[in-house]
């Protein structure tokens, strides 16, 4: 048997929904321009209820136009979109069931905490004291409890933070939307906050849609990721996929740093003229004498220079055809070079994954 | 040791070394900084007020129509006759409809300023909201006087279009109306608005620009219609900004005597009486009692705007 959930999170939950062929947010051919500008270049997207769907991507990629495309603050130039199977064109943000944790927080800072969490409530007509019991439990639910009547200038960024969550979360919408709510928070309290986050989610079931520049923090919090470049989306996969087998040289180079081998050497090693991206973490050094295993690929190369990461150190490489490599050899291993000595580096060849030409 | 060397010899000249001790001493920096106008403030404007306060609380000899050195609240046992009260009761209806007019006026055109004018539009609003202030008030005022007159520009205007009879009705009405325009009450509401608009736009303005996008997108997401998020969010943000404004317009009415002179009924205004009690009267305390008055209000005004909330976003 399962602990129970803590009280003010079963109240908190939707009713578990069952699977449906209904997804939670649905683009088809969405576009969103700005004069010239091509911010939205024909998306399309389908994102499964319960699911925590992260839109990774460089600023200006338009990734948060698409996300205020479902928010309705932006409307669409064209194309579809739909929210739980509703058609949402024309329907202003007021009336749509998604609510949003901007990246500033945006809390109104005429009021204080309690009064924020309960702005939505209390604009649909619910009664002050259960309008307070609601605010009270949600504050609960991100920790915050004790701090109803600060005002927002009171508080730290994290609190800040958490606020935001309760007041979007309190409001029960089918999906939240979430703006970089984490790229304003020091690295420690991010790190606790992506696990909070995570864990949230899991307990209310709903759909989370995560807007972020940052790649560790889509790949470890997200179910999906949407990588976006230049207005469209270059790949949607899990983390896994994502990481293991970029589609191309964007999305190998944008998430997690890569070996990006150019076709002619791919050639060379494999006999397909593709470009093949290279995990540093994959390539290992042969020590002096030592054998490659079985099927392996051995390059012969000249350490540039050795960089200490704490787990890791990223040995820079030039090869001996003149390409150049990125190794991360685990810090514990003996076989970290010195600068300037020749090596030798292993992979195995499914470590190689080949991406599309363009 | 090569420590010397590390730093830069301290070089000479005396403005050097001045800059040295101004950034080391921050206090002595800072009271460099306020000093002349704390000295301005506090000798020039605080004195003379309370100057005015201790001028109050002497009396005048009804015989021989000196002043008595001796404080007491006779004075202000003046000021409660009930022509003066009607002066002040007067004075204050006249402030107030001007400044809730002018707040009603000055609203959309500051929402329009900071929330869509952009690039050249802005600089025109700018412009054009102070362009007033850049000719002589006597100026204006004297213009106004021709434009209300019962031959003025808008007499003939509303004659041309047929709605003379529109402006009559007006001028019948007691209490605003009058013979013509320029010798009512409504005249006078109209140039005190024209004259102050600009110090109700120029706050307004500054208060609503500084609500962030994202606050009213944030109202919107939770559900507020835009009325509601007007409401709710923006209207309380600019408070602080009306409440500035209002200080202006309300206190710059409160103690005008000029446009009264000029256009509007024969009765008295309060900045009025007090030029004519300092100056022909002679009768100094009762000039500086009723300019207490202002003061006054003024203090009451801002405790009641305190209790309203219009400085809860400061």
């Amino acid at each position: 048997m399962s602990p129970p959930l803590p009280r003010s999170l079963e109240i908190m939950s939707h009713p578990v929904p069952t699977p449906s062929p209904v997804a939670a947010v649905s683009f088809r051919g969405v576009e969103r321009h700005f004069g010239a500008v091509k911010a939205v270049d024909g998306v399309d997207l389908d994102i499964a209820p319960g699911e925590f769907f992260a839109m990774l991507g460089p600023s200006g990629s338009g990734k948060t136009t698409c996300l205020r495309l479902i928010a309705g603050f932006e409307q669409p130039t064209d194309g579809h979109i739909s929210i739980f199977g509703d058609a949402v064109a024309g329907v202003p943000a007021y009336r749509r069931p998604v609510n949003t944790v901007f990246q500033d927080y945006a809390l109104f800072p005429h009021m204080n905490v309690v009064e924020n969490v309960c702005y939505g409530l209390m604009i649909r007509g619910v009664a002050k004291a259960e309008r307070l019991r609601l605010g009270r439990e949600a504050l609960a639910l991100v920790k915050l409890s004790g701090l109803e009547t600060r005002k927002p200038g009171q508080l730290s960024g994290g609190q800040r933070q958490r606020v935001a969550l309760a007041r979007a979360l309190v409001v029960r919408p089918k999906v939240l939307l979430l703006d970089e709510p984490l790229g304003a928070l020091d690295l420690k309290l991010r790190e606790d906050m992506q696990g909070e986050l995570k864990a949230l989610q899991r307990a209310l079931g709903l759909t989370f849609v995560f807007v972020t520049h940052d790649q560790g923090e889509a790949l470890s919090m997200a179910d999906r990721v949407a990588v976006f470049n230049e207005g469209r989306i270059v790949q949607v996969g899990d983390p896994v996929e994502i990481y293991e087998r970029p589609r191309t040289r964007f999305v190998a180079d944008f998430v997690g740093s890569s070996n990006v081998i150019e076709p002619a050497v791919t050639k060379a090693w494999t006999g397909q003229a593709r470009p093949a991206s290279l995990r540093p973490e994959k390539i290992g050094l042969l020590a002096e004498g030592e054998a490659a295993p079985d099927g392996a690929l051995v390059v012969p190369g000249r350490v540039l220079q050795v960089l200490y990461h704490g787990a890791v150190n990223r040995v820079e490489l030039v090869t001996d055809e003149g390409s150049r490599l990125l190794a991360a050899i685990p810090a514990a291993s003996a076989a970290t070079p010195l600068q300037g000595a020749a090596v030798r580096a292993v992979f195995g060849r499914q470590a190689l994954h080949l991406m599309e030409s363009a | 040791m090569s420590e010397a060397l590390t730093m830069a010899p301290p070089r000479g000249g005396l403005l050097r070394r001045f800059s040295d001790v101004l950034v080391r001493r921050h206090g002595f920096y800072l009271a460099l900084l306020l000093l002349p106008p704390l000295l301005w403030l506090g000798i020039v404007y605080l004195g003379a007020l309370f100057a005015l306060l201790a001028q109050s609380l002497f009396s005048i000899d009804e015989f021989s129509g000196t002043i008595v050195h001796e404080p007491s609240l006779k004075t202000y046992g003046e000021l409660l006759v009930p022509a003066n009260l009607d002066i002040i009761a007067r004075t204050i209806t006249v402030a107030a409809i001007v400044t809730a007019l002018a707040a009603i006026i000055a609203f959309p055109i500051a929402y329009y300023a900071a929330r869509y004018a952009r690039g050249r539009v802005k600089a025109l609003f700018y412009v054009a909201v102070m362009m007033p202030l850049w000719s002589s008030y006597l100026v204006k005022v004297y213009a106004w006087k021709l434009l209300l007159a019962k031959e003025g520009a808008i007499g003939w205007f509303m004659n041309g279009v047929g709605l003379s009879g529109l402006l009559d009705a007006w001028l019948a009405a007691p209490v605003i109306g009058g013979p013509s325009l320029s010798v009512s009450y409504t005249g006078m509401v109209l140039v005190f608005l024209y004259l102050w608009i600009p110090f109700m736009v120029l706050p307004v303005q500054a208060a609503l620009e500084r609500v962030p996008v994202s606050l009213i997108e944030a109202s919107g997401d939770l559900g507020a219609s835009p009325g509601q998020t007007f409401r709710k969010v923006i209207f309380p943000l600019a408070a602080p900004g009306l409440v500035a404004g209002s200080i202006f317009t309300f206190s710059l009415t409160l103690g005008d005597y000029i446009v009264p002179q000029i256009v509007g009924p024969s009765s008295l205004i309060l900045g009025q009486v007090v030029y004519a009690q300092q100056g022909l009267a002679g009768n100094i305390p009762l000039a500086a009692a009723f300019s207490v008055v202002p003061i006054l209000i003024m203090g009451l005004f801002l405790t009641v705007a305190k209790r309203a909330g219009a400085f809860d976003a400061l």
